[in-house]
Order: C-alpha cells, then sequence, then structure tokens
C-alpha cells in the first residue's frame, strides 16, 4: 500500500479522535480556568448527551433534533451539577471542591445505571452516518461520521472563538480566567459568568457524548470515564486553564494515539494508554504549564 | 432606603462601627470614617494596619462582622461586590490586578461592566486617554507588557470606567518610580478638580497628605489619628508616632 496515502488516512483518524479528546478538554480546562477547580463530573456531561439524544429520539424526535436537544440536555445538567453542588462549597479548601465533583460523578454514573442498567445500548444512528466515503480506489477510507465529528468540532470552536473574543460576556470570561478577584472588584458578576462557563463546557462534553457514542455505536453509563482521563492529559499537555492549550494538546494526543497504533510494531499498541498516561507524568515533572501557557503568577 | 437618624446628603460614605476579622484575627475593630462629597480622604497606616481591608470590605469582598457601609446613605454592607460596582463604588486594588493578557483598551471596556448608559463609555474613554495620553498609544497592547506607572494609569483609567460617584484607590503609588508617581499624583490632583470623590490609601505620607483634604490613621484595625491634612502634614511627628503608636 502506498505509505503517502496512508498517512492521509491515518491523519484523518488522528484529526477525528483529537476532535473529540479537544471538545472535552476544552470544557474541563475552562472550569478550571475559572475555579481553579478540576470538574472530574465533566465526562459524565457526555453520557447525559447521548443517553439525552437516545432517549428524545425513542420519543419520536429526528435524529438530528434529538442529538441537538441531547446537546442541550448536557448544557442544562452541567449548570444544574453547578449551581447545587459546586456553588456551596465555592471557596472552600480545593480538596473540598476535588472531592465534591469525584462525588457528583458517582452520583450520575449510579443515577445512569439506575436509570439505563449498566449495559451498553445501541445508539440509534442515521445509516448514512455509517456509510464508508472511499478516495483514491479505495485506499482511504472512512465514514461519515468523521466527517461529521471533524466538521462539527471546527464549527464549535469558531463559534466559541467569536464568543470569547468578541462579546462581553466572552471578555468577562477571559478576565474571570485571569484573575476571579480582580473581576469581582471590576463589577463583573462572576456567579453569572461561571455559569455561561459550565454552560458551554458541559454543552461541548454533551456534543463529544453523542459523536462518541456515534463512532462506537454504543451508549453506556461510564462512557464518559476513560474519555474524561484524556481530555486531563491533554489539557495538562496544551496547559490546564487555557482553551488554545486544550485545543492542541487535544490533537496532540489524538494523533499520539494513533501514531502509536498505526506507525509502531503491533506488540507496542497494547501499551497505548500507559504511554498516554506517561506522557501526563512527563508534562507534570518537566513542564507542569503545558504548551501554551506562561508561567503562572503567584496571586496574592 | 433612606434613614431617619441620619441624612446628610453630603455624606458619600459613612462606615460606622467596622469589625472584620479573618479567623481568630481581627483586621479592624469597631472602625467609623466617612467620607463626604468631593472630598479626598487618605487613610494611612503601616503594613497590616487594616487599610485594605477597609477598601475592601466597602466593596463587598470582605464582609464585615459587625458595624455598616452606608452609601449616600443607603447600606450597601451585604450587598455582593457587582451590585455595590453598579451603585457606584469603584475599587483599584492594590497591586492594580489588570487583567494582563488582555489590551487596555479592553481593560477599560470591563470597568464598564456595570454601566447602564452605554451611550456614554466611548467618550469616558477618550476622555480617560486625554488624561493619560501614553494609554490612547497602547490601547491596543496586553496591559501585562506596560511599565508599572503605565499598568497604574490603566488601573486607575479602569475604575474610572465605572463614572464611580466614590473611587477607592489601593496604594497607587506602589513599585512605581518616584516621577511617576508624580505624575499620577498629578493627575489625581485633576479628578479631584473635577468633583471625584476619593477615598486613598497609601504608605507614602507625603504624596498623600498633598492631595487629600483629611486624613485618618490606622493602626492594628483602630484610628489612632484624624484630622485635616494639612495639619498632619505640619505635626509630621504626629503622624509617625500615630503609625508606630508610641506614646508622646
Amino acid at each position: 500500500m502506498n505509505m503517502g496515502l496512508y498517512i492521509v488516512q491515518q491523519g484523518i483518524n488522528a484529526v477525528s479522535l483529537g476532535s473529540l479528546y479537544a471538545l472535552v478538554a476544552i470544557g474541563l480546562s475552562m472550569v478550571f480556568g475559572i475555579l481553579r477547580m478540576t470538574n472530574f463530573a465533566h465526562g459524565d456531561m457526555m453520557m447525559v448527551g447521548a443517553f439525552g439524544t437516545l432517549l428524545i429520539n425513542a420519543a419520536g424526535a429526528p435524529f438530528w433534533l434529538a442529538a441537538l436537544c441531547g446537546v442541550a440536555v448536557g448544557a442544562a445538567a452541567g449548570v444544574i451539577v453547578e449551581r447545587l453542588a459546586y456553588r456551596p462549597v465555592r471557596g472552600a479548601p480545593d480538596v473540598t471542591l476535588l472531592l465534591t465533583s469525584l462525588a457528583v460523578t458517582y452520583i450520575l454514573e449510579n443515577l445512569g445505571i439506575l436509570i439505563f442498567s449498566s449495559s451498553p445500548r445501541n445508539f440509534p444512528i442515521p445509516d448514512i452516518m455509517n456509510s464508508a466515503i472511499q478516495l483514491a480506489g479505495g485506499q482511504i477510507t472512512f465514514t461519515a461520521i468523521n466527517v461529521v465529528t471533524i466538521a462539527l468540532t471546527v464549527a464549535a470552536l469558531a463559534l466559541l472563538g467569536w464568543f470569547v473574543t468578541r462579546t462581553d460576556v466572552g471578555l468577562g470570561m477571559r478576565a474571570a480566567a485571569e484573575d476571579l478577584g480582580a473581576a469581582q472588584m471590576v463589577g463583573l458578576d462572576v456567579d453569572r459568568l461561571i455559569v455561561v462557563a459550565f454552560a458551554i463546557a458541559s454543552a461541548f462534553a454533551g456534543l463529544a457524548g453523542v459523536l462518541w457514542a456515534a463512532q462506537s455505536g454504543i451508549v453506556e453509563p461510564d462512557m464518559g470515564f476513560t474519555p474524561l482521563l484524556k481530555a486531563f492529559v491533554a489539557a495538562i499537555v496544551g496547559g490546564f486553564g487555557s482553551i488554545s492549550g486544550a485545543l492542541v494538546g487535544g490533537y496532540v494526543l489524538g494523533a499520539l494515539e494513533i501514531l502509536i497504533v498505526a506507525f509502531l510494531p503491533s506488540s507496542v499498541s497494547p501499551y497505548r494508554d500507559a504511554i498516554v498516561f506517561g506522557l501526563l507524568i512527563v508534562f507534570l515533572l518537566f513542564k507542569p504549564n503545558g504548551l501554551m501557557n506562561r508561567p503562572q503568577e503567584v496571586k496574592l | 432606603m433612606a434613614t431617619a437618624d441620619h441624612i446628610d446628603t453630603d455624606e458619600v460614605l459613612g462606615v460606622r462601627g467596622l469589625t472584620v476579622t479573618y479567623g481568630a484575627v481581627t483586621a479592624l475593630r469597631d472602625l467609623s470614617i466617612e467620607v463626604r462629597r468631593g472630598e479626598v480622604v487618605a487613610l494611612l497606616g503601616a503594613n497590616g494596619a487594616g487599610k485594605s481591608t477597609m477598601l475592601r470590605t466597602i466593596s463587598g469582598v470582605v464582609r464585615p462582622r459587625a458595624g455598616e457601609v452606608r452609601l449616600e446613605g443607603d447600606r450597601i454592607d451585604g450587598l455582593r461586590p457587582s451590585q455595590i460596582v453598579a451603585r457606584g463604588v469603584a475599587h483599584s486594588p492594590e497591586g492594580r490586578r489588570l487583567f494582563g493578557s488582555l489590551t487596555v483598551a479592553e481593560n477599560l471596556r470591563l470597568g464598564a461592566a456595570q454601566r447602564r448608559d452605554r451611550e456614554n463609555v466611548e467618550a469616558d474613554r477618550e476622555r480617560l486617554y486625554d488624561l493619560f495620553p501614553i494609554l490612547r498609544e497602547r490601547s491596543q497592547q496586553q496591559s501585562g507588557t506596560l511599565s508599572g506607572g503605565e499598568q497604574q494609569m490603566v488601573a486607575l483609567s479602569r475604575a474610572l470606567m465605572a463614572r464611580p460617584r466614590l473611587l477607592l484607590l489601593d496604594e497607587p503609588s506602589l513599585g512605581i518610580a518616584p516621577l511617576i508617581v508624580q505624575q499620577i499624583f498629578a493627575s489625581l490632583a485633576e479628578l479631584k478638580e473635577t468633583g471625584v470623590t476619593m477615598l486613598l490609601v497609601e504608605q507614602n505620607i507625603n504624596v498623600a497628605l498633598g492631595l487629600a483634604d483629611r486624613a485618618y490613621v490606622l493602626r492594628t484595625g483602630e484610628i489612632s489619628l484624624e484630622g485635616p491634612a494639612a495639619d498632619l502634614k505640619r505635626n509630621y511627628e504626629e503622624v509617625a508616632a500615630a503609625y508606630l503608636g508610641v506614646r508622646r
């Protein structure tokens, strides 16, 4: 097989996978940027988005409408979690926030198991999404879902970029991410900015959940767990708290995983996750501010 | 809500019986001050005397344990910081606290976050650029790349963008070259002429008393001396003694 075409093929796979990691990592980083809190329940918004889509579709809505509603349900779930679980403990020591988010994860996943049982369910994607697209006489093959994933991610990122650079609320979010106390003193409504951050972050996770389920064909209550860990690595690699960093980190991670699977001897493939988490340790040791972040200033 | 027991239309800020604690530490003890319309009042004192705590309590970042804060007669203690800014109290914090990765223009835009009269915001920005012409030149530059003095001008302008009835200034001379300090205080004097009411926290007694009408000297959370700035300036030794708590 032609090596050049093989690289193109794997490049498409890498961008598709990286898009999912980037979508999840951006939300994780966004919330961390403002609250300095790692939201472990973030991955569960993927599950909420995917199950939301499944239920709304089962109730008779066409798939695309159901998916859109699923993303909205994910966003709403994030806002509710912030209101009920995180806001009451805001200002508490970091470890309290961390434990709270772990508790939320357990509650949401067990709620998922209670309602849907722990066995995977088929995700009702339209047949057209699974149709194969072949280029170069069949030497490059990908499915419509790959294209949709990449296109929707690019659209979501463009929208986010416009929002944070061109709107007053976006400007306020950047200010809050830089110095929450100063944002408060300037008169920004910090509570509202945090709600907006959770809504956007969770909508992105919800979208990632729908796309993830569409690619794998199944939905299950703990489907958000592994992507969350990967997104965490991506966010650290890019620079935790930075939106552009999370974006870069997501695609770097996607590329790395495909590289390991596609270009290294097959005996290395089983160690894919070990290598990814090894990368996390390397970054934490030698470049804790990530690729995109400037060194943190000490804030009093 | 105007109160019957204390109607004074010239009082902009009235702090009465304010006590603030951090855990077991009492930062302010039963403290009362007032600032009248058009006045510049200086709050002097050594490090840790509670000056910044006072400003942070007025702007709602810190909640008092006891006492009240009134703005033009209405109680504002207990309100959220954004609500207090909306009522007309702007705070230029210690260490400037600019949003360093945002441009000068963006920092100023954020200062107007609570303004309802959107149409006047641009004109106000232009007026501040006239006061600090260097900021007009640097308007599209990241504020973190500016010199200390320029950053202080941005911090000041950001607070003024709120069109405050009361401007809280925390250590505007901190870490800035003496020449620039003079320039900044000259601008503050210009602002004073236009009728801006200010409560100024300063370590630099000389420049503070040069600008202020009155001053309070704080020591370990209590007022140890107060009076017209001109009197205090003449009696420098007494001020120094009040700082350190030496009885003479």
